[in-house]
């Protein structure tokens, strides 16, 4: 991984711009790129919606009783600086992208549900930066309390004319007892950004975490390794993850879980496509209570030169622990491609097609446009020839 | 409709088939005994046009087009088709999405065909993706039947398979060779009359013969096709005698003039 000199991003600047409350007021570009962040500005079927335009949360709205939404400084100052879940499960001196976010905090969103609040449709959040050498360090919380649900799509994007630009995210996740979060996030940057998310969090008993994440377009260098805590009896974290890496990008992306508490169940699973790009996918399960089970998933197809290095790790110490990994770098199988190809499909469709749907983001349960948006995205992936 | 000329095949630099003439006539269905080993799948997969199996001599020529070297989609679009016994699965593809691929000429109605092989609740599943014996074969002719070839392809189309899904995969085989429906008996003459897909089925047991009008069947022996005869007749013969008169018939001056299985 390469150093990132942080003093070349400017973390301050526009900090009142003007809230933009009808979101499909912004230039058909910017609307198109948050299409496929997670973000559909026509779309109705939302319950909620934050957007973080660089270093100000510029639109903020809730349709439903019980969902709270409103930006990070605004809920430290309304709820006495959050003492139970601010930098409560990360720490600022874990590195010098916690200090940052920590020293000059540029906003984030809080969303919570309250207790057995059902929200059925999506939240939509976006992180969005704009022009040339932008830094954007944000701190986001997400609690779901006791027996509530919660869908969250959080979309973190670059402009398609931002140069030279920098993404540091916190979040700290809070699935209180019996609670559901589903966190689907989706990035969009550019060829010359860079991303350190740090995201940590916990789930008590009974409580669900499924997180998903797509990653289809480039990225200059990304790392991250998201950690889930299941300290509750009972308690389930389920990672989806499909990236690719087009030659120029670099991404160092893992999933950590856990299990604390007997009857916890973990389970990752990553797709990783390489077209030149590097990927590094790590996955960590570990158990200290039993019963206790994890699998982890990680596949990876090589097509057009690149690199794939698959880091699963299993860690228990105790007995009657089930933990169990399953990790493949290498092509298409020959015989999916003849099986295919015995159907009339030539050799390029029966790929893409095989590609298709190694890269399936079905499971993920997304909203008809940000599928469809999907599926553009990855027929202009057969269509550039690059798979 | 199908003509193989003194075919020669190796597989991993082993000679498998060593000299195989066959012709099978528009519609005619041609069934392939032999015993296990004996190079029956490695004809199928040759016609097919699998990597690994080389053709090292003879032709092959299929609706007048030479197509001992053509790729595997151009054999398919011609109007090859084939039933796999242990398919890949592949994940993220759903059957029915599979089903509409294999549909070039656009139009076919997949759930229809679904429900015709009792397959309709599997079309949102992954393609092989955890199906038992019986569900593959069922997928396996739902992709026939959107395909629509013109010479289907069979490897024991009974193997591990129930005996109701046998009655099943049988009625449906015999939909895809002559196109009547399950109701309809017909008499012979109409079937023959009707029918207008090709088959060349591999059989162990011989159930297959309960549902398909097969003429022709021939029994393949360490390479070599010999004892042409009415496929009942040699089921009948191998049941009694084993394929041993194979090897007395191929090894002695015999071969190559036996038309009719030797009958004791």
């Amino acid at each position: 991984m390469s150093h990132v000199d942080l003093s070349r991003y400017s973390f301050t600047g526009g900090e009142s711009a003007a809230p933009i409350e009808d979101l499909t007021r912004l230039s058909h570009d910017d609307q198109e790129t948050l299409v496929y962040a997670g973000i559909d500005v026509h779309d109705k079927k939302v319950s909620g919606a934050f957007m973080q335009l660089n270093h100000a949360g510029v639109h903020c709205h809730t349709q439903q009783e019980g969902l709270e939404i409103m930006g990070i400084q605004q809920a430290l100052a309304l709820y006495d600086g959050l003492p139970q879940h601010y930098w409560k499960i990360l720490s600022p001196e874990k590195d010098e992208f916690t200090r940052m976010a920590h020293d000059h905090l540029n906003g984030g969103y809080f969303i919570r549900a309250r207790k057995g609040v059902k929200v059925e449709a999506p939240v939509q959040s976006c992180m969005f930066i704009k022009g040339d050498h932008a830094g954007q360090s944000i701190h986001n919380i997400v609690i779901v309390e006791e027996g509530a649900e919660v869908h969250i799509l959080g979309g973190c994007a670059t402009a398609h004319d931002a140069r030279e630009a920098a993404h540091l995210g916190i979040t700290e996740y809070y699935v209180e007892k019996g609670g559901k979060l589903t966190f689907t996030m989706i990035h969009n940057w550019t060829d010359s950004t860079t991303v350190r998310p740090r995201s940590c969090g916990v789930v008590a008993e009974g409580g669900v975490f499924c997180n998903n994440y797509i990653l289809l377009k480039p990225v200059a260098d990304l790392q991250m390794y998201p950690t889930l805590k299941l300290n509750g009896r009972g308690a389930v974290a389920r990672f989806n993850s499909v990236l690719v890496a087009p030659s120029g990008s670099h991404v160092d992306s893992g999933n950590r879980i856990e299990l604390n508490a007997p009857d916890t169940r973990g389970e990752i699973i990553s797709r990783t496509l390489t077209t030149g790009g590097t990927v590094i996918n790590r996955g960590f399960i570990g158990a200290s209570a039993v019963p206790a089970k994890g699998h982890l998933e990680c596949k990876g197809l090589i097509l057009g030169g690149g690199r794939i290095h698959a880091i699963p790790e299993l860690d228990s110490c105790i007995d009657g622990v089930e933990l169990s990994h399953e990790a493949a770098v290498g092509k298409i199988a020959q015989e999916e491609i003849e099986y295919l190809m015995a159907r009339g499909l030539d050799e390029d469709e029966a790929t893409s097609t095989i590609v298709r749907g190694f890269l399936n983001v079905d499971i993920m349960g997304l909203p008809e446009p940000l599928k469809k948006a999907m599926d553009r995205q990855i027929s202009k992936l057969e269509s550039a020839k690059v798979m | 409709m199908l003509t193989i000329k003194d075919l020669h095949v190796s597989v991993g630099g082993t000679p498998v088939l060593k000299g195989i003439d066959l012709h099978i006539a528009p519609g005619e269905t041609f069934i392939l005994f032999g015993p296990n080993g004996s190079g029956k799948t490695t004809l199928l997969m040759t016609l097919m046009g699998f990597s690994g199996y080389e053709v090292t001599q003879g032709q092959i020529i299929f609706k007048g087009q030479d197509i001992t070297h053509a790729p595997m989609y151009e054999r398919a679009r011609l109007g090859i088709g084939m039933s796999f016994q242990r398919p890949p699965t592949i994940h993220g593809l759903p059957t029915g999405r599979l089903a509409q691929l294999c549909d070039r000429r656009g139009g076919a109605d997949i759930r229809q065909m679904a429900r015709r092989v009792h397959f309709d609740h599997f079309l949102e599943r992954d393609v092989n993706a955890g199906f038992s014996g019986g569900e593959i074969k069922r997928s396996e002719l739902l992709q026939l039947m959107a395909q629509q070839p013109e010479l289907v392809l069979f490897d024991e189309p009974e193997s591990g398979v129930d005996l109701e899904n046998m009655a099943l995969v049988g009625h449906t085989v015999r939909y895809l060779l002559d196109g009547m429906p399950d109701s309809c008996q017909g008499t012979l003459r109409e079937r023959k009359q009707r029918r207008k897909t090709g088959g060349l089925i591999i059989t162990h047991t011989g159930h297959i013969l309960e549902y398909v009008l097969a003429d022709r069947g021939q029994v393949m022996y360490q390479g070599k096709l010999c004892c042409e005869a009415k496929p009942r007749e040699i089921l009948d013969h191998i049941a009694k005698h084993g394929y041993q008169e194979c090897l007395r018939c191929l090894s002695g001056d015999m071969f190559g003039k036996i038309t009719e299985a030797p009958l004791s």
